[in-house]
């Protein structure tokens, strides 16, 4: 197993180079405006646009840069390591403002997905176990409004009724924990629940599904024929057995929302990775949007190694070696 | 006679589908007991199973209709609450499986699937089960079952697995063990020692055995009764002697001749005629009449009744006893001669 992990790891770091080459192609493929101009400030003379060229390398061509650019992120630069340069657009440190806005967006995927995991799993279960009921119908029903409600108009909705008319919550924007644990819980809440609810319907139906799938099996049959009530089937027996594709999927989701949170973060104006993404790949700011990329392959990566150790613990049949 | 466990009176087991109501097992009835082993027999969607599984209560209620009674234990146990047949289930009455390889949870270790039984319907300590499931390994013939105790079903072989699920069904010391193809999925070697490992332990535990099979040659080794299910009715019921040495049913004479033995390698197997009907729409009169090569005048619009025959067994069919004598004896005396 160490040996696996180590081996996974290192294709891991390989992975996340071809990430990042592919990062650079599409951003000098894209036709767009010159970096330059930004960095050097308000009307800028050619002399000074070529200097800042020079300084920032974009004289030359993009493989070379490129180069240059994985030497300092291997070795680190004077801002740390990994070596990810300074912003064309803020002119701060790449690696200050990723780790800045990165707490934002993992506290909201971390109080999202406890949500969404509770949430979906149980009813789930309880649609599985009470199925062709009314509840059953009533949760696909739920799942199907989570499924087809958009997150911005759900995000709006929820500032209007629980912030602007009920007062119950704190509004937009983002409070440090460190700073004022209330205000930082009465400002997530809201962001928490509206991007758990699309995710809690989701894995509700996964759930439902692969639940009832796992009832038809024949080891729940003997498990039935052991005379364990009821509940001991589906929490004991049926339950682990329907754990692999929850897992899986979660690992995935949590890895995709590390950069792909980006309506939830709008609506709700915390700022937070995804937010920072879209902002610099606007301003054409390449180091930005590199440091954003690799946490997102980054966390691609590790939750996949994750998942397929999980995976080991789950079920006995899988070794890896 | 010894002791009846089981007896079953007009088990009637109805589904109600969308495409109709299916009519799986219609007025069954036999009578078990301690040390017999029953064989039930018949072909796919006869019925076997589904009468076995009403035994146990398996069927979901809210989609089965279930009637007729069960008596066991002085008990109807068709009628029971579904609690009271849960406390039932795998200590009074046990069950085993066709697929060994799909009837233990593959997450959990086989030592813990038996000690799960154990305590299921014993107020024992955790370790006390162990020893007891332990022991019961090494009974079934697990080699190192201490050892083995702590394997999971991936690291069991198909004849071991059906061991451990024996093995399973045995914790309670079972009035009535319930073996459901048993030894389909396994090797032939394999089969004939699942086969005697069942007769070993209903003869140590003093159980009635009811063998579900479509397998005449397992029947002929085991069964000392025997059921032939059609369609869902019982064609014809008696002792295994009988059974095998004057068959009534022309059904039964059919699954006889296509029955492989190597006396009569020589001769073709003679395949019965046509496919076993839909139970949701079952052949008026007799439902075998369709197939059956002697059908005549009342077959297609009466059923007839389950009656005994001079000599003591029952079976279910319009022809008269000294046809049914001279066509059973042309028919299967050679191929007979085999298995006898």
């Amino acid at each position: 197993m160490p040996l696996y992990i180590a081996r996974r790891l290192l294709w891991a770091g390989v992975v996340v180079l071809i990430v990042l080459l592919l990062t650079y192609a599409v951003f000098y493929l894209l036709p767009a405006g010159d970096p330059a101009l930004r960095f050097a400030g308000k009307q800028p003379t050619p002399e000074s646009l070529a200097l800042v060229r020079e300084r920032l390398g974009l004289d030359q061509p993009w493989y070379e840069q490129y180069g240059k650019f994985v030497k300092s992120f291997v070795a680190g630069d004077e801002f740390g390591w990994p070596g990810l340069g300074i912003s064309y657009n803020t002119q701060i440190p790449v690696i200050d403002q990723v780790t800045e806005r990165a707490p934002r967006t993992l506290l909201l995927i971390l109080g999202a997905a406890i949500i969404w995991l509770v949430l979906g799993v149980a009813i789930g279960v309880l649609s599985a176990i009470r199925r062709r009921t009314l509840a059953d119908r009533a949760a696909m029903g739920f799942v199907l409004i989570g499924i087809s409600t958009p997150v911005f108009w759900l995000g709006l909705m929820a500032l209007f009724i629980f912030w602007n008319k009920l007062g119950w919550t704190g509004g937009t924007g983002y409070i440090p924990i460190t700073e004022d644990p209330g205000g930082f819980f009465s400002h997530m809440i809201l962001p928490w629940t509206v991007l758990a609810l699309l995710f809690a319907a989701i894995y509700a139906r996964m759930t439902r599904n692969t639940l009832l799938e796992t009832l038809g099996e024949d080891y729940i049959r003997t498990a039935r024929a052991k005379g364990l009530s009821e509940r001991k089937v589906i929490t004991h027996h049926a339950l682990r057995a329907s754990l692999a594709p929850i897992v899986t999927m979660f690992g995935m989701d949590i890895a995709l929302l590390v950069g792909g949170a980006i309506i939830t973060e709008s609506v709700f104006n915390i700022q937070g990775l995804g937010w920072l993404a879209i902002d610099s790949t606007f301003n054409q700011d390449l180091p930005t949007v590199i440091g954003v990329v690799l946490l997102g392959a980054v966390a691609v990566v590790i939750m996949n190694l994750i998942v397929d150790i999980a995976y080991a613990f789950i079920d006995p049949r899988v070794r890896y070696e | 006679m010894s002791e009846v466990v089981l007896d079953v009176r007009g088990l009637t087991v109805v589904f109600p589908t969308h495409a109709g109501e299916v009519r799986a097992v219609s007025d069954l009835r036999y009578t078990l007991h301690r040390g017999e082993t029953l064989g039930i027999v018949g072909e796919s969607g006869s019925g076997k199973s589904v009468s076995s599984l009403a035994l146990m209560g398996l069927h979901n209620r809210e989609r089965t209709r279930i009637s007729g009674e069960a008596t066991f234990g002085g008990r109807n146990i068709l009628a029971l609450s579904s609690k009271e047949m849960q406390d039932l289930r795998g200590k009074d009455i046990a069950m085993i499986f066709q697929d060994p390889f799909a009837c233990l949870h593959p997450m959990h270790r086989v030592g813990d699937q038996i000690v799960e039984a154990i305590l299921t319907h014993a107020d024992i300590s955790k370790k006390r089960a162990e020893q007891q499931a332990v022991e019961l390994l090494r009974e079934v013939g697990i080699p190192k079952a201490g050892d083995r105790f702590k394997d999971f079903p991936h690291q069991f072989s198909g004849g071991m697995r059906q061991r451990a699920m024996i093995a399973m069904a045995l914790v309670h010391s079972p009035s009535v063990l319930i073996a459901d193809e048993p030894t389909t999925a396994l090797d032939v070697t394999v089969q004939a020692q699942i086969l005697e490992l069942i007769e070993r332990v209903k003869r140590d535990f003093n159980i009635g055995v009811i063998l579900i099979t479509h397998d005449l040659g397992v029947i002929a080794e085991t069964a000392d009764t025997v059921l032939v299910m059609y369609a869902g009715r019982e064609m014809e019921y008696g002792t295994a002697r009988e059974i095998f040495t004057a068959p009534q049913h022309p059904y039964t004479w059919g699954l006889l001749r296509s029955m492989p033995t190597i006396e009569a390698r020589l001769k073709e197997l003679v395949a019965i005629e046509g496919t076993p009907p839909s139970l949701v729409a079952v052949p008026s009169g007799c439902p075998f009449h369709p197939r059956c090569a002697y059908a005549f005048a009342p077959c297609p619009t009466e059923l007839p009744e389950l009656r005994a025959i001079p000599g003591g067994h029952l079976d279910r069919c319009h022809l008269s006893p000294e046809i049914k004598r001279e066509m059973g004896e042309a028919n299967v005396a050679e191929r007979l001669g085999a298995v006898r």
